[in-house]
């Protein structure tokens, strides 16, 4: 197990190490990051001056190396934007994306698990084909269309939500919803899928055969056995979902780490921007980290791996 | 020798695999809907100046936010104008012509690249496959939306740059589902069948291992089309896809966002034509996968 976890770990760094150089290189895709922060109407000398100020004028690698050490300490430079440090302007407003994407696994979770379970009880049944219509549609929705709809049915003609901001929790019911509900398909998909499985083997046909009640079967032996891979699908998705927050936060205006990566994207905040990709890859790599660990720590099988 | 089946023999053996696939093709109602829709989308895509009936660039300030024929319009704009007065049913029929040129450029780049590193790393093996499985890890960290948008950002919105960044991000499922699936058929007996009689790798890949691997290759094309045309929809929307005048349809959500209280439709016709889009291409994915894969045959 342990080894396990330190060959995973050992992936895991290099992973982050890897995303970290792609993320700094993204400052040098432009061509000359000094003459694209100088503005298209500085001069020769003015675009000089802020080569050197921002030291760009130094081999890649070394400031690369720069970079990450300085990340590493939690210092990831200043705004070009908002002057202040990146690190405190984007824990800020991380709080504000973890509730968010926190509130969202938990809605795909308590609609995917349940509607997957009663799927795979009742095959072709009508819940059956309900859940497979809801994983369908909610496969192909566009998400920012989803949210502006959920705005003018419940917030404008209805009255029942406020349309926009962070204020109160009930500000976060309409974006969980919608990311929740992004989430949702491939959860309820492959609790379905693994409630089939289980169901037909033998070891249910033992508890059966030996005179459980039907509920003790479902879900003392079944769903136990069925739920070990949506735990780590939850935990990718959750990944999936912090990134995929930025088309929800700018629907509904939550000023979260989301929006601000859009805000500095459209601001050209590259400092800003560098540090939002990192972080959110390391949240991806520490949410699949924990769960490859924990799918390894309940089923010995996949320590091979 | 004649090609025509003998009527016995045939009996006999019952239908050929073709036929079967036929058959089950005919009988899967998600799949005939999916491609009943996508057929029709492109041919409105292909045919959009001459269904067309305004120039989808054409402003008329006197004539905006004319409503749709259903909400108290006229026929001259069926489904009304935007804010600029151009004639929005235009703008949906030449903004299909988007979706679908991004949606399949994108997934055919991206399907070059991921096949190529699946099936290497798949045929390889060893420390091939231990490169592209981490390089997939890579990928999968990253953060779709907001690469792309910071990409796209920097480089400058264009259907070129949009088709471009999306083909080189969507490459992940394409090498993790060509890997697997290259895995199992070069096990196979006529794989090392080949390799016994000195045939050249590229040879044995593209004649024994292609074909076989085929039908997995365009399940992933048809859900990847579909991934990037939601993708340049919520890139448009946020404003760092394509860039207006051009007709998208996500662009088209995001300039009737600002009017959404007093005009909900300007919103809801491009959403609801791009879930369609969307949808039928899901759809007809996993009918493709359901009516050629054993598991699907029940």
């Amino acid at each position: 197990m342990l080894t396990f976890i330190l060959k995973r770990l050992g992936l895991a760094l290099l992973v982050a190490i890897t995303v970290s150089f792609i993320s700094f290189s993204l400052l040098f895709l432009s061509g000359d990051p000094a003459a694209a922060l100088a503005g298209e109407t500085a001069s020769g000398e003015d675009i000089e001056a802020i080569r050197r100020l921002y030291g760009f004028d130094r081999p890649m690698l070394v400031q690369y190396g720069e970079w990450l050490f300085s990340a590493l300490r939690g210092d990831f430079g200043e705004s070009y934007y908002f002057k202040l440090p990146v690190a405190s302007l984007i824990a800020d407003r991380l709080q504000v994306t973890m509730l968010l994407g926190l509130c969202g696994i938990l809605f795909a979770l308590l609609t995917a698990v349940p509607l997957g379970v009663a799927a795979a009880i009742r095959p072709n049944s009508l819940i059956d084909r309900l859940a497979l219509f809801l994983s369908v549609a909610g496969q192909a929705m566009p998400s920012f269309w989803f949210g502006l709809i959920l705005i003018v049915v419940l917030a404008i003609q209805l009255g029942w939500l406020p349309p926009s901001g962070a204020s109160t929790w009930r500000h976060f019911i309409m974006p969980t919803i919608v990311l929740g509900y992004y989430a949702m398909p491939a959860i309820m998909r492959l609790t379905r899928a693994g409630m089939l499985d289980v169901l037909e083997s033998d070891f249910i046909r033992t508890a059966r055969a030996k005179g459980a009640g039907e509920t003790r079967v479902l879900f003392k032996h079944a769903l136990r056995n069925a739920i070990i891979p949506v735990v780590s699908l939850a935990a990718v998705q959750m990944g999936f979902m912090l990134g995929g927050s930025i088309v929800v936060e700018s629907v509904f205006a939550l000023h979260g780490a989301g929006f601000l990566a859009w805000e500095s994207i459209a601001r050209n905040d590259l400092p800003t921007v560098q540090a939002l990709i990192l972080v959110f890859s390391m949240f991806y790599i520490i949410f699949t980290f924990l769960a490859d660990v924990l799918n390894a720590w309940l089923d010995p099988r996949m320590r091979s791996a | 020798m004649s090609n025509a089946p003998d009527p016995l023999l045939q009996e006999i053996q019952g239908p050929s695999p073709r036929q079967m696939l036929k058959i089950r093709a005919l009988g899967h109602k998600g799949l005939l809907f999916g491609m009943a829709v996508v057929g029709l989308l492109v041919l409105i895509a292909i045919l959009a100046p001459v269904l067309a009936p305004h120039d989808p660039y054409a402003q008329s300030l006197m004539n905006r936010m004319v409503p749709p024929v259903f909400m108290g319009g006229t026929w001259e704009h069926p489904l009304g104008t935007d804010h600029l007065g151009r004639d929005y049913l235009s703008r949906l029929i030449y903004g299909a012509r988007v979706s679908l040129l991004i949606g399949a450029v994108a997934a055919l780049i991206s399907g070059v690249i991921g096949t190529a590193m699946g099936v290497a790393a798949g045929y390889f093996g060893g420390k091939v496959d231990a490169v592209v499985t981490f390089l997939i890890n890579v990928r999968l960290a990253m953060p779709v939306v907001l690469v792309a948008l910071a990409v796209v950002a920097i480089l400058g919105g264009s259907l070129t740059v949009v088709i471009c960044v999306l083909g080189f991000l969507l490459w992940d499922r394409f090498a993790v589902v060509m890997r697997a699936s290259t895995l199992q058929v070069s096990r196979r007996d006529y794989v090392a069948a080949a390799q016994v009689i000195g045939a050249s790798t590229p040879r044995i890949v593209l004649t024994e291992i292609m074909p076989n691997i085929f039908n997995n290759l365009i399940v992933v094309i048809t859900l990847e089309m579909a991934h990037a045309i939601l993708l340049e929809a919520a890139l448009s929307f946020l404003g760092l896809g394509v860039q207006p005048p051009t007709p998208s349809w996500g662009l088209m959500v995001s300039e009737g966002k600002n009017m959404m209280l007093f005009e909900p439709w300007l919103v809801l016709i491009p959403g609801a034509v791009l879930f369609v889009l969307v949808l039928a291409i899901n759809l007809m994915g996993d009918g493709l996968r359901d009516v050629t894969s054993p598991e699907g045959r029940s």
